[in-house]
């Protein structure tokens, strides 16, 4: 039986001429048209190789070198380095060289390793094998190998290679079962149906003598649009790469999509990461460093100029320069002399910083994963952690904005009761009401019966007959509901050949064939289904919100279950309103002619199913509503508490009803009975004109502002939002509305926005972010309609909830429960928050340090650039006598302890005031007072006539936390300070050229002044700060004065003065 | 926590399923789980000093009574070091050295020699160090301080003939290698002091200065070599040119011993040490105590003979001749005593002051603490 050659073409459509370069055309089993038929351009199509690497083996190097240099840092120090390499400079390039080599290699050997591991996991995926039909038969492929236009053959539980068209199925219907939980983390069935003109071929010959071509747009990453415009396809038909085949034994399909074009790859290419706040003010920092280098570096250059003026300065009888020095242009001189003390101070800026910092950042993220208290037994998950870098930012949010439902709430529905025309019924009651309102509820929903299998997302058991098996949905009010159902006698049994099949109260199987269903989207914000009963009628059943119901419903009790709604709501229970329509066989034509020509339409296909479902969803009569129960989360009322004593404002945003959502917030103590509640709701503004509404709430808002503080929470809904937001037609004043309306959230303890579409979500978060006062934003949520707020904000994290992985994989941080947001914030954030800004300190601190000496002794020294310490202290200084202290310090410090920290949250604003400081003021002020150690430079230069330094640190003064670890690490760099200046001064080292300082340690060493300054400095450098804190800590002050910090900067900088001077006298 | 969830879902009435996905999630929840360890928790144990008044003020106490009198210790040794300070450079019309410094010349073979009268007020008792100081001479510079070769200095053949360039402009001369090259080397101080005591009646007694022992060992005996060994080192210079300031080639530098000629001559290797300051002093020579029962310098007139060769007039240097005496503490200096002295102070003052403050901030807080 083989099948004529041409039997059927789907054929290229006619798209406008604009649109023809966006499509592309695929020749199912690469059967080209022979050349005369048209003009045919081969199309050439990426293979199916996923490419997440970054490197190949070739470009590693200098892509990796490229990369790197982009960096400020980075990229300052290769000039440092070619300066000195060039020019005749004071330290040797190895100084600069080195660091910057350990620097650059370390994070290439980071990088490298990362990408080694993508690159394994890429082969693993290009090498799987792939079954191919070719010539009628199947072949075995390696995955990569395949090209646009194969077609492919998939066995059940195996997974898609690429983006596939379903050709046909080995069942019947020529439909089959996806899962796409690696995609979006929804584990329910998803059925998808094979194209109609082949759903017939069903062998390997058959499927290969297909001849047609399809017509599809280039690929786009959004998931969950449909895109495919041809006639008799659409996303139905679509079996996304990584999608998993379930309960259908095999199928053929044919690729569309390919390799980097897949959706999946498409998707995971467009996240853009997000940065820390620290790591962009680390930049400013690194260029307010250079002004201060460049203005060093100039300033010594002048006055070597003017020292040098004075006859016989410059080039006394001892000390004359060679000939071709003296023929040099003092131009060219003078600019070699700038370049050369730019090279001696250059160490101000700290080379291993950034490494320091990322290391720090990427250990740290493991104490949070590895957080005992923040693993859920329940779920058995633990916190994760996808992006290192804003661990410090969890320690400066302002701003919360959470989900209602799954983060505030369990996400775990209990059906409570139904009103049916007007009376309730419980479970377990023997009631005997509508049963049409039963079987609407059986019927209208996506639920998917699965049978002894444990899958992750909604599990509930059901026990039937012998066998078990479980509702599956993505949405949990619907298992809720039909669970609720079966309590009440009416129970799905499956979904069989398009039949569902219900089992009554009289133990009767009933069948309905399913028609069609008209999905559910959070606009519309219903869903419907289309059935034949046995008896032939045909429904429509509708399942919505109230406010999706009311409007389009014509007859029924409305008045009755409305009011039961408006009660169920008050108490925070989520109601949902059903209704259904008779539908004569004619209108049933017509709804399939409507459905069918949006679903092919090939522009706007979204928009015109829309409007198909608003044509179709009409005249409804209304059946009743439910009543479900969404708990709260465990301690999620005393986590707001927190939050809110911590300062932070936190916002709840929600689709849900405003009753319901209200009911919440009042249960998790957002709004307490005594705070006033001001709305801003289209029911206000139906009476009131918006601006007259906004006026009067500022009003209120301000006027108590000055009086007694009561507290406040706004209510508004997503259309006042949308009219408060709306680039409005008075231009000027527009902007005043969003004016005004800040300005009352910001009065606000309490915000709670409902009715929101999830881009509103992004929204207002964006309108907060981009305020003026620029706080920092934390946007917490479990669904997928949080994904787009959980990008917008700073910090995003995400609930292991129950609707799918899809904000879990988005967020930066994702926790098990809501009430997990209290430690990682408080405790976690808090931590990083301190640890991160006294190491950046630190390492700008210990460089002016350094370099402070240094720029003192060109004074001495002539102007003429001699470094006052040797080429070994100047490379390894940043490298291994300094960075490892600090960095495990910025690892464990604990200034407070944990418990204190989870019991008072308002410590977590107490010492934010460090980065405003450090901003107002020159860098140096802030970091000689208190932070950090002071190295001892002066002392040791007395003695060793070649004058060298000793920067011993003593990070002692700041540590509050002592364990072992710190011990082991400042002792430990000490030992290896003294160890290396024992080896270095010991040996003639018959590399070097030089053999400055041999001897010298051991010589400084040996005489008791030398013991005796080291002494008086330490403590003489201590004293300051010492003093300080105590005084600080008696007089209850955290946080720092202004006074305090410019007679610190002063003291400590008069001290060093001193220091250098005297001794060297 | 597994338990209540198990008897709520039976309470519903579900109770086939529940077993077996709690099954999973708990061996799922056992690989999850994160290790309770002390380390990973963020609890290690640890020592936690919390710097209040009460425990800072005894230190501040104890640093204050340690240091004061160590300072006052330091002071007075300092003080009880004599020290001898004179300026020959020859400023002055009426200074002896005048002429010398005004004539001085390079080409000049013969040393002017000028004297210098002065009289110790006090006896130097123990062992005096003989300096020669100099200002305003900087031999810090970065060009000055980096024109050497260490490998020649250390006697590698190679170096001897082929200098590092970093000796430029004192590397090559009359085409033949300088030894020891660089500017160092090349301004080696070459004033020849002599210090005589005139006694009670008039005669000149010759002090005997000793010039063995003030260089460093470690240099004298590693850090410096001659090439091919301290034998015949006229041969071993062969082929290599004097610096050009030098009156002397290097292996002539000190005719009364062998063995303190060539790169290991005590006075080159001292000058090689380069000073840290414009204004320095080096070791010129020691004066040994000879009985315990007379010091070594009497208190009484001097004479101090100098062969003027080094001229610093040009760079409006001086030079000064200084005699001290030392202590285990080095020479005379007297900073380090005053400013253990005022740290010292400065603690116990401020432990004053804070003993003050927590006094009364511990009764405000008490009165504060009283209403709650």
């Amino acid at each position: 039986m083989y099948a004529p050659a041409h039997n059927f073409l789907v054929c290229l459509q006619c798209v406008g001429e604009e649109n023809w370069v966006d499509s592309r055309t695929i020749y199912i089993g690469h059967k080209e048209p022979p050349p005369s038929t048209e003009a045919f351009i081969q199309q050439r199509f990426p293979d199916n190789r996923i490419v997440s690497s970054k490197y190949t083996f070739w470009n590693f190097v200098p892509k990796n070198m490229f990369e790197q240099f982009r960096r400020v840092a980075n990229f300052y120090f290769l000039i440092i380095f070619l300066v000195q390499l060039i020019i005749d400079t004071p330290t040797s390039p190895i100084t600069s060289g080195l660091p910057l080599f350990f620097v650059i290699t370390v994070t290439a050997i980071k990088q490298g390793y990362e990408d080694w591991l993508r690159h394994k996991s890429d082969n693993a995926v290009n090498q799987c094998p792939v079954h191919v039909v070719q010539h009628g038969k199947v072949v075995r492929k390696q995955s990569r190998k395949l090209r646009v236009g194969d077609v492919v053959f998939v066995k059940e539980d195996e997974s898609f290679p690429c983006d596939l068209i379903l050709l046909s199925s080995s069942r019947e219907d020529g439909t089959c079962f996806v899962t796409t939980a690696s995609l979006d983390g929804e584990s329910s069935h998803k059925t998808l149906y094979a194209v109609q003109d082949t759903k017939a071929y069903r062998t390997e010959q058959e499927v290969d003598a297909i001849h047609a071509t399809i017509e599809c747009e280039q690929p786009q990453p959004d998931l969950y649009k449909s895109f495919i415009q041809i006639i008799g396809i659409c996303s139905e038909n679509l079996l996304l790469r990584g999608a998993t085949l379930k309960n259908t034994e095999h199928i053929y399909a044919v690729v569309i999509y390919t390799g980097m074009e897949t959706k999946m790859a498409l998707n995971y290419q467009s996240k853009s990461q997000k940065r820390s706040a620290v790591e962009k003010s680390m930049n400013a920092y690194l260029v307010v460093y250079l002004c201060i280098l460049i203005s060093k570096a100039l300033i010594n250059t002048l006055l070597k100029y003017v020292w040098q003026a004075e006859a016989n300065r410059d080039e006394p009888w001892y000390n004359q320069r060679t000939e071709s020095e003296k023929q040099r242009h003092i131009v060219i001189r003078a600019f070699t002399d700038f370049l050369a003390f730019m090279v001696l101070f250059n160490y101000i800026i700290p080379v291993s910083m950034y490494v320091t910092v990322e290391m720090q950042k990427f250990l740290g993220s493991y104490f949070i994963m590895w957080d005992d208290e923040m693993f859920d037994e329940e779920l058995g998950e633990r916190a994760v952690v996808n992006t290192s870098d804003l661990n410090e930012e969890l320690g400066q949010v302002e701003y919360v904005f959470t989900d209602k439902t799954g983060t505030l709430t369990e996400n775990n529905m209990e059906f409570i009761e139904c009103c049916v025309d007007g009376h309730v019924y419980v479970p377990h009651a023997i009631c005997n009401g509508q049963e049409l309102f039963f079987r609407a509820l059986c019927l209208c929903h996506t639920v998917q019966v699965k049978e002894e299998e444990t899958v992750d997302g909604i599990k509930h058991g059901l026990h039937q007959g012998k066998s078990t098996s479980f509702y599956i949905s993505s949405s949990p009010d619907e298992v809720a509901l039909v669970e609720g159902m079966k309590r009440l006698g009416f129970t799905y049994l499956r979904l069989k050949d398009s039949h569902m099949e219900i089992l009554n109260r009289e133990d009767e199987i009933e069948r309905f064939e399913l028609l069609e269903v008209l999905t559910f989207d959070s606009v519309r914000r219903r869903m419907s289904v289309i059935v034949r009963a046995s008896t032939g009628n045909l429904y429509l059943f509708c399942k919505g919100a109230d406010s999706a119901i009311f409007p389009r419903v014509i007859s029924g009790k409305v008045d009755e279950v409305k009011a039961r709604v408006e009660r169920n709501a008050v108490e925070g229970l989520r109601t949902l309103c059903v209704a259904y329509r008779p539908l004569s066989p004619e209108q049933y034509e017509e709804v399939c002619h409507l459905l069918s020509g949006a679903k092919l339409a090939l522009q706007d296909r979204d928009k015109r199913l829309a409007e198909a479902y608003y044509l179709i969803e009409k005249d409804l009569i209304l059946l009743g509503a439910t009543a479900v129960e969404d708990r709260l989360q465990e301690k999620a009322a005393d986590t707001i508490e927190s939050l809110h004593k911590a300062g932070m404002k936190v916002w709840v945003l929600t689709g849900d009803k405003m009753e319901t959502a209200a009911a919440t917030c009042y249960a998790s103590k957002l709004f307490h009975r005594n705070t006033q509640i001001l709305e801003l709701t289209t029911k206000r503004t139906e009476e009131q004109s918006l601006h007259d509404v906004l006026f009067d709430l500022s009003r209120t808002v301000l006027r108590h502002l000055s009086g007694d503080c009561t507290d406040y929470g706004l209510i508004i809904d997503g259309a006042t939002l949308s009219a408060v937001m709306r680039p409005g037609q008075e231009d000027s004043s527009s902007g005043n509305y969003k004016e005004i309306f800040l300005e009352i959230c910001r009065n606000c303890s309490a915000v709670l926005c409902c009715r929101m579409a999830p881009l509103q979500k992004a929204q207002i978060v964006k309108l907060i972010k981009d305020s003026k006062e620029h706080p920092i934003t934390l946007a917490i949520g479990d669904g997928a309609n949080d994904v787009s707020m959980i990008l917008e904000a700073h910090v995003g994290i995400g609930i292991m909830g129950k609707e799918g992985r899809q904000a879990v994989r988005n967020s930066d941080y994702a926790i098990p429960k809501f009430k997990h947001l209290k430690k990682i914030l408080l405790v976690h954030g808090h931590y990083y928050y301190i640890r991160i800004s006294e190491l950046v300190q630190y390492f700008f601190y210990k460089n002016v340090c350094f370099i402070f000496p240094q720029f003192l002794y060109q004074f001495f020294c002539g102007f003429s650039q001699q470094p006052l310490y040797d080429t070994a202290y100047l490379t390894l200084y940043n490298i291994s006598f300094t960075s490892l202290p600090i960095l495990l310090y910025s690892l464990i410090e604990q200034h407070i302890n944990m418990d204190i920290l989870k019991k008072d949250p308002s410590l977590y604003r107490s010492e934010c005031f460090f980065f405003l400081i450090f901003h107002i003021f020159d860098t140096e002020g802030r970091e000689n007072s208190n932070r950090v150690p002071k190295p001892l430079t002066a002392g040791v230069y007395l003695l060793s006539s070649s004058g060298r330094t000793v920067p011993l640190n003593f990070l002692a003064l700041d540590t509050h936390y002592w364990t072992w670890i710190n011990h082991f690490v400042i002792w430990g760099s000490l030992i290896f300070f003294v160890v290396f200046s024992l080896l270095w001064g010991g040996i003639i080292w018959p590399f070097l050229n030089y053999q400055r300082m041999y001897y010298v340690f051991m010589q400084m060493l040996s005489s008791g002044p030398a013991w005796l300054s080291i002494i008086l400095l330490i403590t003489a450098s201590l004293l300051p700060d010492v003093v300080k804190k105590v005084i600080c800590r008696a007089l209850m002050c955290c946080s720092l004065t202004v006074c305090g910090e410019l007679l610190n900067f002063c003291l400590s900088m008069t001290w060093k003065t001193f220091y250098v001077t005297s001794f060297l006298t | 926590m597994m338990a209540s969830s198990y008897n709520a879902k039976e309470e519903d009435g579900h109770h086939s399923g529940a077993p077996a996905h709690g099954g999973a999630a708990a061996a799922a929840a056992k690989s999850k789980k994160p290790d309770n360890t002390a380390f990973k928790q963020q609890r290690l144990p640890a020592w936690q000093p919390i710097l209040t008044a009460g425990t800072v003020l005894p230190a501040f106490f104890v640093i204050g009574l340690i240091f004061i009198p160590i300072g006052i210790g330091l002071f007075v040794t300092s003080n009880n070091i004599r020290e001898f300070e004179i300026d020959y450079t020859g400023v002055d019309v009426d200074s002896p050295c005048y002429s010398c410094a005004r004539n001085f010349s390079w080409n000049n073979t013969a040393p002017c020699l000028c004297s210098v009268d002065f009289t110790l007020e006090q006896p130097f008792e123990s062992n005096v160090f003989m300096y020669y100081g100099l200002s305003n001479f900087y031999q810090n510079h970065r060009r000055y301080v980096k024109s050497r070769d260490d490998s020649q200095l250390y006697g590698d053949r190679s170096a001897l003939t082929n200098p590092s360039k970093e000796c430029e402009p004192y590397r090559m001369s009359d085409g033949q290698a300088i030894a020891p090259c660089g500017a160092i080397a090349n301004s080696l101080f070459n004033d020849t002091l002599e210090l005589y005591h005139i006694d009670s009646n008039g005669t000149r007694n010759t002090i005997p200065l000793v010039k063995k022992g003030i260089a460093w060992w470690t240099d004298k005996h590693v850090k410096f070599r001659n090439p091919g060994g301290n034998n015949n080192l006229t041969a071993a210079f062969r082929g290599t040119s004097k610096p050009v300031n030098w009156r002397k080639p290097v292996y002539d530098l000190d005719p009364s011993d062998p063995d303190n000629n060539g790169f290991i001559n005590e006075d080159f290797i001292v000058w090689m040490r380069t000073a840290a300051l414009p204004t320095f002093r080096k070791l010129y020579r020691i004066i040994q105590k000879k009985a315990v029962t007379t010091p070594t310098l009497p208190s009484g007139r001097y004479v101090l003979n100098i062969s003027y060769n080094y001229p610093v007039l040009s760079f409006d240097g001086r030079k000064r001749m200084i005699l001290s005496t030392i202590s285990w503490m080095g020479g005379k200096n007297p900073f380090l005593g005053i400013a253990y002295i005022t740290v010292g102070s400065i603690c116990f003052f401020l432990g004053v002051v804070l003993l003050i403050i927590h006094h009364k901030y511990d009764t405000r807080n008490n009165s504060a603490d009283i209403p709650n």
